[in-house]
């Protein structure tokens, strides 16, 4: 504060005074450039895509070799795989932000060695997770079930909806304990002790009294997983996403379309590029929609959440 | 004996309520204990998992002789007699040479951090001392929502619309190539490097910028010649940061690179990653092939890769803030 007051004070004189408008100038524009770069993807994409949008569009299958129809398959195959996903993630995400706050002490190593690991998973390409989910998920836990219980019919050895969703669900692990651990150290430690001093055991503090004031800050982390996971494509590319389905996904070994993916193979694999652009752009717009309305309602979340929490310090 | 038995339902009918309330939970709290921490551990699993599986499918490149057939470490990297430095699996005599697609990484890395690091690292600055309060609870969301966009997203953007602004500006010779990848992933890489860089602007502390300025200082030397160099660890993790997310990405460069394993120096040409050409064959590769092994391979390699990138970066900000003191 004092800092501010003190530059408000001095203003700048002569030669500096240009070198000071200069770079507020230089850095403003960096900042500029890049939210055009946001304002001119997401433009591009409504301009090009909002004519592709109808009832019809959100509704039916792809028809014609997908240069006309709808992308429903492909909505609701990525509802699907993020709803799986956050049954794996949030629960696993909570509680291991949990354990970091609450029971672990500061200087656990075991502690320390999570954080470092949770650090790490965030960083490991999405493509390595593709690779994992068909080394370990498929060809051994998949293959290993077959094995046992279907007398190794290719039963759940193959690309599942299952699969691609606990493949996501390491993926977006970080994200959920990151968000989590941040509500958690948000609440005042006054009210871990008052609780404990009224006689509520450990347990009854963190469900009762710690829990429910980060809850924001849990949504925040399981919307933000959920957008995450709607955008990923390289990790489902190889363990359930599918090019075509004429039927949607009904068993958790079916296999399932997806909006990145479809954009995916739209873009690449069209054969009449001109005729399948509309459509396009249309999956591209849905897809931004959807992870844009799901990153709105997090950061709201979380900023409402933090504000209550600093209100009440 | 008798009596032990007799007594011991009297003191429990005698016992408070309350002491039962007491009594019973510390089972569960034992038992919620431990399935917490159990569950905590399986971030420390993921990690050996992946390490693992994707390690144990590019063995074999180092060891089946099966696999040596086809391929070996040392024509994974030396020149075919012929061909030279080829990536080509798909033939009558498969090449695996991988430098071309380490190459194509690091050429369109390049071109991203090149864009990516003055406009993140300038924004973050701006964030941390220009802009106002409003300001600040604009850009920043927006930032967020840029970092939300799908890399498909981006990806196909690059390829229906970037690339045919870049080939009209810079008559590029392919219309996909390393600087339209590059400049896409910026977009992506952006967010990564403001986000790091202004949190290391955020932690030097208020009297460092209080002292420069009682000094005599303007802003901008308060700010090049104290701010800057305090928090230039922070900013160097968020670039090694960025590269890691650069070289890791998959979706744009496979969409914006154009996918030709060329092994020249030309940014104008199209070009091929390690993490593209993964994404394109893997889907067609025979299961065991040594095709199949060297992509794990390539995936073990990438991994690595980002894993020291990562722990890098954690050393570099974990010494920074014990410098700063930590605070704000």
């Amino acid at each position: 504060m004092t800092a501010v007051a003190l530059k408000r004070s001095l203003g700048p004189r002569g030669r500096s005074h240009v070198a000071d408008r200069l770079l507020a100038t230089m850095t403003t524009a960096a900042a500029a450039i890049i939210l055009a770069m946001l304002a001119v993807i997401v433009g591009n994409v409504v301009i090009g895509g909002a004519s592709v949008i109808s009832w019809e569009f959100i509704s039916a299958a792809p028809r014609d070799g997908m240069t006309a129809g709808g992308v429903f398959p492909a909505i609701f195959g990525t509802v699907a795989l993020t709803l799986l996903m956050t049954i794996g993630a949030v629960p696993a995400g909570v509680a291991t932000a949990i354990y970091l706050t609450e029971y672990a002490s500061p200087r656990s190593r075991i502690a320390r060695l999570i954080r470092v690991c949770i650090a790490n998973l965030a960083g490991v390409p999405s493509i390595v997770f593709g690779l994992f989910g068909l080394g370990f998920f498929i060809s051994t836990v998949g293959k290993q079930i077959d094995a046992v219980a279907y007398n190794g019919q290719v039963t759940y050895g193959k690309p599942s909806l299952i699969w691609a969703s606990l493949t996501l669900a390491i993926l977006t692990l970080p994200v959920v304990v990151v968000a989590t651990e941040e509500a958690l150290r948000a609440v005042p430690r006054e009210m871990r002790e008052a609780s404990l001093a009224l006689g509520a055991t450990k347990l009854q503090t963190i469900v009762k009294v710690v829990l429910p004031q980060a809850t924001g800050g849990i949504m925040t982390g399981g919307i933000l997983a959920v957008s995450r996971g709607a955008g990923e494509v390289a990790p489902i590319m190889f363990t359930g996403a599918a090019y075509f389905l004429p039927f949607l996904p009904t068993y958790p070994n079916d296999q399932f379309m997806n909006l990145g993916y479809h954009t995916y193979v739209l873009a690449t694999q069209s054969p009449d590029v001109d005729r399948t652009k509309p459509i396009l752009y249309g999956t591209v717009l849905v897809l931004l929609v959807l992870t844009f309305m799901l990153n709105l309602v997090a950061i709201t979340i979380r900023a409402r959440s933090r504000r209550r929490l600093a209100a009440n310090a | 004996m008798t009596q032990l038995v007799a007594t011991v339902p009297a003191t429990e009918k005698s016992s408070l309520p309350s002491h039962r309330l007491v009594r019973r939970p510390r089972i569960l709290e034992a038992i919620a204990e431990t399935a917490i921490k159990a569950v905590a551990l399986l971030s420390i699993l993921s990690v050996l998992l992946i390490l693992f599986f994707v390690g144990k499918e590019a063995l074999p490149v180092l060891t089946s002789a099966e696999v040596h057939k086809e391929v070996t470490v040392r024509t994974l990297f030396a020149a075919h007699a012929e061909a030279g430095y080829m990536w080509q699996p798909v033939s009558d005599e498969p090449k695996y040479n991988i430098l071309p697609l380490f190459l194509g990484t690091l050429k369109v890395t390049f071109v991203a951090l090149l864009v990516a690091v003055p406009l993140g690292v300038s924004a973050a600055l701006y964030v941390s001392e220009f802009a106002g309060r409003r300001t600040k609870e604009i850009i920043k969301p927006a930032i967020e929502l840029l970092a939300g966009v799908p890399s498909v997203v981006i990806g196909f953007f690059a390829l229906v619309v970037l690339a045919s602004w870049v080939q009209r500006v810079f008559g590029t010779e392919h219309r996909l190539n390393s600087i339209v990848a590059g400049v896409a992933l910026a977009v992506a890489v952006v967010p990564i490097i403001f986000s790091v860089s202004e949190d290391a602007f955020r932690a030097v502390p208020g009297s460092y910028r209080s002292a420069a300025l009682a000094l005599g200082s303007t802003r901008s030397q308060v700010m090049l010649k104290v701010v800057v160099p305090a928090a230039a660890p922070g900013i160097a993790a968020s670039i090694v940061l960025g590269f890691g997310r650069a070289i890791g990405e998959t979706m744009i460069v496979v969409l914006a690179t154009g996918n030709a394993a060329i092994f020249d120096g030309s940014f104008e040409r199209s070009t091929r990653t390690v993490t593209a050409t993964i994404a394109q064959e893997l889907g067609e590769v025979v299961v065991g092939s040594a095709h199949y092994h060297v992509l794990f391979a390539l995936g073990a390699l990438l991994f690595l890769s980002t894993l020291t990138v990562n722990l890098g970066a954690e050393r570099i900000v974990g010494r920074m803030r014990r410098r700063l003191g930590g605070g704000t």
